[in-house]
């Protein structure tokens, strides 16, 4: 087991050092620079603001410096937020973007992963047709249409919920976590359902049926752990989605978090900051598909067993 | 699982129950604090590393100018300097410091803050982007070029602890309006350099710990993309006026949820109205929107370099076939103002020319006369602009009446904005979208635009004449009349030329809780914090449309 999780994170190092390259240069090709601006600077000027930075040294070795500045944790200072580091930056917006991603994975287990069970119950009648066009709705639902709408309703209409904000006023956490819960909400109600059906018409499962267990026993204590596997093998591809992907929401509700950071350094062609969340996601990335392989190969014995002859 | 989702539900069901606790704005009246939507998250807070609006804001609050401007008449009034003298020739203002002048550490301020802050923002290896702000200061263009590299030769001394002595290298009316621009600012030497060299654009000197600062608030907290406090200083000179006893800034970068945040009462103030939503606040009773002149002109850029806008006819044709009144009612919902000239009007007394109106006809024998008749043989052209759907609908609207009035095509590309940029620095295009917001309510700050060569010309437009009466001219004028008319000399000759087509002068438009006062609205949006009070005695009447 711990062979395997040696491996792979070796294995990651390569891919984050591809990520790096890849950003690095692609950043730099992209027309325009961090220092331009409506109004024109003087040549002496946009020179100066080139050496503050070390772009004036040639590409190669600002590559290098960069590297060895990775390395040490280092990821530079922001170009649009003089004063402010690149990791000081991530340390302020990661918190609240992972604890807004905790949440709506919490939404989209619990709405998701009921509805998957339910549907799974009585498949082919209405108890599973209704709450499985409810999950196709939700995932055709883009996040920026939702969003609004709950603040709509909730937030202005009925006056129950904070319209923006995070962690200012009681309650502003809510329609967020809902909304960005939301489309991986339908995706675990399918991916249970799928899993639930399979295990249910396992032989154990009418054995565990045909000595009298009652059904809610059954559900619990002999399907979930089986039925809920391809719910977690995306767990952690969600996770990191979840993060990566919480910009708009972020947008909608004026949440400082990371996503937000994320999209507005590449329009700012903040190089450090493009580079330091690029690298920062792809760790997380690496990390996530990690815990979910492991949680995945807790929860299947049959994978178990593959690990404990490594 | 199961229960994890009861115990959110229950989690819903509670906070819903308890919602709707006194809103900022209620708790804000009552304790003398404005809640202001302030666009964006400050870049920073350095006064002479910065360059924005929302920056403005901010600052404007932390620090305060030699001079500052009167929020209803934009005059100049004393700021740090109590009173000034200006030399019968112009060129040299001694500013007499008022000695009760503080910074927010209780240390007196002095002339030579100014030398030395001066000598930072103009110092080549800073880089500030504003440096020019002090171009007309006697060798501050070399000192900042590194032509020079003594400070001593720059025409700025103190004569004596609260005697600060500027040379201009010629009369300058609008120079004190630049002494309440933040570049402008003193900032505190011990304290930078604690923490850094001089010309250090990256140290934590601005951090609410750190800060050390002149103006009537002082920083109290930065909540990075969530808020920034200040509160009410108590070494400010004039605090027996400052009648608010804090400010809360919001990064409200999305207009749709800042419209929403003050519908629910957690603004006072907001930066900038969803268009979509101006007409149903027009219709209101006791509207909160307010909407007034800003000194900004909306234009397009033409590359006179070029085929076929290389040919002035061309560029008049096109202009003159712009129905900007229909523009403006129709897609801007009238929130503007046609303009027919680059700078805005009444522009401190002055009115720009207008030389043409909209007209079809003299728009198609004009480009008859250069050779398209009724569009024929027209080769194309193809208009630029930053991807924005405000942008998109009026170049939309452009291209439909160039092609019903003078039977040509012009096709449409948008660009991601530091692409655009790119490409309009570089003259890469045929016509380009373009808005310019003046720094100084002056003529001058539109029309030296387009100098031979200026870094915001990017039309290729050149003319030494113009060029003459711009830097030589308007300066050596006698009297205020006779500039306003050299100006409008020139601006006569660029309408002539037609380098640009001009479309609308900007304005500012705002939700104001009608518990806000003073705060009366100005050509430069300006909000001078230190007249600015609630009305503790204004109730809400309900939160809800």
């Amino acid at each position: 087991m711990w062979r395997f999780i040696g491996v792979r994170l070796l294995q990651a190092i390569p891919v984050i050092l591809v990520v790096i390259t890849v950003t690095f240069f692609l950043v730099r090709i992209a027309p325009g620079g961090p220092f331009d601006s409506e109004k024109a600077v003087t040549r002496e000027v946009k020179a100066a603001l080139e050496a503050q930075y070390k772009l004036n040294l040639p590409l190669f070795q600002q590559y290098t410096s960069y590297l060895n500045d990775v390395a040490h944790g280092n990821l530079g200072p922001s170009f649009k937020y003089p004063g402010r580091s690149v990791n000081e930056l991530i340390a302020a917006g990661f918190p609240v973007t992972a604890e807004l991603g905790l949440y709506a994975m919490l939404v989209a287990l619990g709405i998701g992963g009921l509805a998957g069970i339910i549907a799974a119950l009585k498949p082919n009648t209405a108890q599973d047709y209704i709450p499985m066009s409810a999950a196709m709705i939700g995932i055709c639902m883009p996040s920026f249409l939702l969003g609004p709408l709950l603040v709509l309703v909730f937030g202005i209409h009925l006056d129950w919920l904070p319209v923006s904000g995070w962690g200012d006023i009681p309650g502003d956490k809510i329609l967020p976590a809902i909304t960005l819960g939301a489309a991986y909400a339908a995706y675990i109600a399918r991916l249970g359902r799928a899993g639930m059906l399979e295990v249910l018409s396992q032989d154990y499962i009418r054995t565990a049926r045909a000595k009298g267990l009652p059904e809610w026993q059954v559900v619990v204590k002999h399907s979930l752990r089986g039925g809920m596997i391809p719910v977690v093998a995306f767990l952690g591809p969600a996770f990191a989605g979840l993060l990566a992907g919480s910009f708009v929401v972020e947008t909608i509700f004026q949440i400082p978090g990371l996503g937000r950071f994320f999209v507005q350094a590449a329009f700012n062609r903040d190089y450090t900051m493009i580079l330091g969340t690029t690298v920062f996601v792809s760790v997380l990335i690496v990390l996530f598909n990690l815990l979910s392989d492991i949680l995945a190969a807790w929860m299947n014995p049959r994978l178990r067993a593959q690990f404990s002859q490594h | 699982m199961i229960s994890r989702f009861l115990l959110l539900v229950a989690a819903v069901t509670l906070l819903a129950s308890c919602g709707g606790g006194e809103s900022n704005v209620a708790s804000g009246n009552r304790q003398g604090i404005l809640h202001f939507g302030n666009g964006s998250e400050p870049q920073g807070l350095d006064p002479h590393v910065v360059t924005g609006v929302p920056e403005h804001f901010i600052i404007g609050a932390l620090f305060e100018g030699l001079a500052t401007k009167n929020p209803y008449t934009l005059e100049p009034e004393p700021g740090v300097a109590r009173s000034w003298d200006i030399s019968e020739d112009g060129r040299v203002i001694t500013f007499h410091i008022n000695p009760r002048a503080r910074w927010s550490n209780g240390e007196p301020m002095s002339a030579t803050d100014y030398v030395w802050s001066w000598q930072r923002l103009l110092s080549p290896g800073l880089g500030s982007e504003y440096a020019y702000m002090l171009f007309p200061v006697k060798n501050a263009r070399s000192f900042n070029r590194g032509d020079i590299t003594d400070f001593g030769e720059v025409g700025v001394k103190a004569l004596d602890e609260l005697t600060l002595q500027v040379t201009l290298d010629e009369r300058t009316p609008y120079f004190l309006q630049l002494m309440d621009h933040y570049s402008t600012f003193a900032v505190h030497r011990a304290t930078i350099e604690k923490f850094g060299k001089m010309t250090d654009r990256y140290t934590p000197w601005t951090r609410v710990e750190n800060m050390v600062s002149n103006g009537a608030f002082r920083l109290k907290d930065w909540k990075l993309y969530r808020r920034i406090e200040v509160e009410k200083s108590d070494t400010y000179w004039d605090r027996d006026n400052v009648k608010l006893n804090g400010i809360v800034f919001y990064p409200t970068e999305n207009v749709v949820s800042e419209e929403r945040m003050f519908r629910v009462g957690q603004l006072h103030y907001t930066n900038s109205v969803p268009l979509g939503k101006i007409p149903l606040y027009q219709e209101m009773a006791d509207s909160p929107y307010r909407q007034a002149p800003y000194l900004g002109t909306y234009y397009y850029l033409i590359n006179t370099l070029r085929p076929p806008t290389d040919n002035v006819k061309v560029r008049q044709a096109l202009s003159m076939a712009v129905n900007r009144e229909s523009l403006n009612k129709n897609v801007l919902k009238g929130t503007n103002i046609p303009a027919y000239s680059i700078t805005p009007p009444d522009t401190l007394g002055y009115f720009p020319p207008k030389l043409f109106g909209y007209d079809v006809a003299r728009a198609r024998q004009l480009l008859a006369e250069a050779g398209y008749p009724n569009g024929e043989g027209w080769p194309g052209l193809e208009l630029t602009y930053n991807t924005s759907e405000d942008h998109r609908k009026i170049a939309v609207a452009l291209q439909q009446m160039w092609k019903d009035a003078l039977n040509i095509e012009v096709t449409l590309t948008n660009q991601e904005w530091k692409v655009y940029l790119d490409s309009v620095t570089q003259m890469d295009f045929q016509m380009a979208r373009r808005g310019w917001i003046g720094d100084y309510v002056d003529p001058n700050n539109f029309l030296d635009l387009f100098l031979t060569g200026g870094g915001n010309n990017n039309t290729g437009f050149a003319n030494p004449r113009y060029d003459d009466l711009i830097l030589h001219k308007a300066p050596q004028a006698a009297t205020k009349e006779e500039r306003l008319a050299v100006f409008h000399e020139a601006e006569t000759m660029l309408m002539e030329q037609m380098p640009i087509i001009p479309l609308y002068t900007y304005t500012s438009k705002h939700l104001i809780h009608p518990g806000v006062k003073g705060a009366p609205p100005n050509l430069m949006d300006w909000t001078n914090f230190k007249y600015v009070w609630l009305d503790k005695d204004w109730r809400p009447t309900g939160t809800g449309n």
